[in-house]
């Protein structure tokens, strides 16, 4: 598939910025300025960007606990999640929902989600919403292998199918579940369990970007034509600990460093381009430099942020009451 | 005896009863951790905040089972090995996850013995972590300790301590039914002299952590420690007030409440789950309907106000009760004065 040149730019800078969003605040972290959990996607940028890359604002997406590459990719600006991360009001919840629960649903993004197989079923709603509307939108959740094993998820493609819905279902299989490896917790595959429900089955190496791009592309076509869900499976690998703090020593020694250097979705992405000459590199250094000064930006501005006021712990409860 | 964590005491309890008993077996999420993992070692957690770590070690993959993220069905397998010859402990891992499980535990667990004839047991202790003070937000915070307790056939713990969480855990384990037990995150890493040897704490027996003659306290779990401190504050200023920590929530200690209500004549109540048909409303319909007349003055509750738990560290702070509310909520009871005494 042949993609449009500012596509192309725009996917490279989603990724960048994730990727600076997460690595600092990885760093942040460890000063212990950033309360409550967090959970960094480096290193699996290129599944929510690549997927998003074929999403405008009328599709919606569900999220999971490891959520600000998909808020990012779907176009929740940083400043408002990094303030959100840090508690403040000018947070894109108003610090009420943290690291774990950035929404906007203004954008269809339906949160992240700090229950795993959250997703999954508001994602047939979300389909639904849009198969009964007609607003030619479609469903997209984000769920882990861990995740892949919940009830929910199961339950969510039976009805998907079972209601024809233009839903995707995008397994983001990084191998693991917090400490247990996906080996010892999930029977069977992900590709016969889609085959079990009748679903199409789609799947990509998660750290190149275009080859989630053009996965997902097919998928998310056959979604948005009315042909039912599909399930996209997406082999990834997550380059910090499960949650911030977590010094994985479930993972062999050079586990890591070996994604890291073999791996890296930003470095495929630019040596794709390189080779095919799709992109001139001081275009993406541009990009770089740009991103680090927003990241930048946005920590100084959360930092120096208003708390939320006494008065917003009771508002928004209801819409009226 | 020696100083304990809480999350030390909690391990040793569970150790303890494994060695005992064979039939004691623990299954839950990262319990252990590591398997599968490329590292090829397991018991690399213990559980997320590595409460029984070690365990897989001691007892071996006969006893301690990691799970799937797939809580219908392991919470639902511990509920059926309790009914078929088991002790199981299963882990939840964080209360709010009951929403993935609730059937097992509310439809299943509950209502074998009585809807069988009193033909079933069921053995099952369900642990997990409750409450706000971590930042963890509306889906990590939760108090859900009265969601349980208004199921007939469950029993509720919510230890307040160290020492009460080995001995209540130690009960919940040799007891026949279905128990919830409830440990609150904040509290892993307070500590106290716990015993060594086994013991086990009565269910249903309130325990008075202190003694006074103007105003009972009641207080659930973490609370607990904050109505002492509220207690030793007020002491200074001459207002001594008795705390009872009821230990259970089901069964509820209902006479050591009334009795201390009847001796003091005024009632302050914390709860730090959502307060409407909490444990404060219980208690306090408890005392109105049975102790009216030793009432001197209207029952207080320190309890959080009816929203989600906020992230933001400001607002959590004025989400939870703590010791100067309760403080504060004393003072206010023994300033009161009847009308028909004003006049
Ligand atoms: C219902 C529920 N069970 C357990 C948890 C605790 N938990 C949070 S993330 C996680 C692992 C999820 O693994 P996976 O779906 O593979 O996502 P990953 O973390 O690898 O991105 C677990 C067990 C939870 N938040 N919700
Ligand atoms: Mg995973």
């Amino acid at each position: 598939m042949q993609i449009a040149h500012d596509i192309l730019l725009r996917s490279y800078r989603s990724m960048r910025t994730i990727r600076d969003f997460e690595e600092r605040l990885h760093v942040e972290f460890a000063t212990g300025e950033i309360p409550g959990f967090v959970h960094l996607y480096c290193g699996e940028e290129a599944s929510a960007v690549g997927v998003c890359a074929h999403l405008s604002d009328t599709d919606t997406i569900a999220s999971t606990h490891r959520g600000h590459g998909h808020c990012i990719a779907k176009g929740v600006g940083v400043e408002g999640m990094m303030a959100e991360i840090y508690g403040r009001k000018t947070g894109v919840c108003h610090g009420k929902g943290g690291s774990m629960h950035i929404a906007d649903l203004s954008l269809g993004m339906l949160g992240a989600n700090g229950i795993v197989g959250g997703g999954p079923p508001l994602i047939c709603g979300a389909a639904l919403s849009h198969k009964v509307l007609k607003d030619g939108g479609v469903a997209v959740a984000f769920y882990g292998d861990g995740a892949s094993n919940e009830g929910t998820t199961l339950e969510s493609l039976n009805l998907a199918m079972v209601w024809q819905l233009p839903a995707v279902f995008v397994c983001e299989d990084n191998g693991y579940g917090e400490a247990t490896g996906a080996s010892y917790a999930c029977a069977g595959t992900q590709k016969a369990r889609a085959a079990g429900f009748g679903m199409p089955y789609f799947d990509c190496d998660g750290t190149d970007f275009f080859a989630v791009h053009e996965a997902a592309g097919q998928a998310i076509a056959h979604a948005r034509a009315g042909h039912g869900p599909v399930m996209l499976h997406v082999h990834l690998a997550r380059w910090y600990g499960h949650f911030e703090g977590d010094a994985m020593t479930y993972r062999a020694n050079g586990e890591v460093a070996r994604e890291r250097a073999e791996r890296d979705c930003l470095q495929k992405f630019r040596t794709h381009v390189t080779e095919t000459s799709l992109l001139d590199l001081s275009a993406l250094d541009d990009i770089d430099t740009s991103v680090k000064d927003e990241i930048e930006a946005a920590v100084k501005a959360a930092k120096n942020a208003p708390l939320p006021e006494p008065a917003d712990l009771q508002a928004d409860v209801y819409v009226s009451y | 005896m020696s100083k304990k964590s809480f999350r030390q005491a909690i391990n040793e309890a569970l150790r303890q009863e494994m060695q005992r008993d064979p039939r004691v077996i623990l299954m839950g999420e990262d319990i252990a951790g590591g398997q599968g993992g490329s590292a090829g070692v397991v018991d690399a957690w213990g559980g997320v905040l590595g409460v029984t770590k070690g365990l897989y070690t001691e007892f071996g993959a006969e006893r301690v089972f990691d799970t799937p993220i797939s809580e219908a069905s392991y919470i639902g397998a511990a509920v059926g090995a309790a009914a078929t010859g088991l002790r199981p402990v299963a882990e939840l891992m964080f209360v709010d996850f009951v929403g993935c499980c609730l059937d097992q535990i509310m439809n299943q667990a509950a209502k074998f013995r009585y809807m069988f004839g009193g033909k079933a047991r069921t053995p099952l202790v369900i642990r997990a972590m409750y409450g706000a003070g971590f930042n963890a937000a509306a889906q990590h915070s939760q108090a859900l300790y009265p969601l349980f307790t208004h199921i007939p056939g469950l029993k509720v713990v919510v230890p307040s301590s160290p020492y009460e969480a080995k001995g209540l855990l130690i009960e919940a384990i040799r007891d026949d039914d279905p128990v919830i037990f409830l440990e609150n995150k904040v509290m892993y890493d307070d500590e106290e002299e716990v015993p060594d040897e086994p013991y086990s704490i009565p269910f249903g027996e309130a325990n008075l952590t202190r003694e006074g003659d103007d105003v009972t306290i009641v207080a659930f779990g973490r609370m607990v420690n904050f109505a002492n401190e509220a207690a030793d504050r007020l002491e200074k200023d001459g207002i001594s007030c008795t705390v009872i920590d009821p230990r259970t929530t089901s069964p509820l200690d209902s006479a050591t409440i009334l009795e201390c209500v009847e001796d003091t004549g005024r009632l302050v109540i914390v709860d730090e789950s959502s307060p409407r048909c909490n444990m404060a409303t219980d208690v306090a319909a408890l005392v109105a309907e049975q102790a009216f007349d030793a009432l001197k003055a209207p029952i207080r509750q320190v309890v959080p106000p009816h929203t989600p738990v906020p992230f933001a560290t400001v607002l959590e702070k004025l989400y939870l009760p703590d010791a100067a509310r309760i403080e504060s909520a004393v003072r206010s009871v023994m300033a009161y004065k009847k009308a028909k005494q004003d006049a």
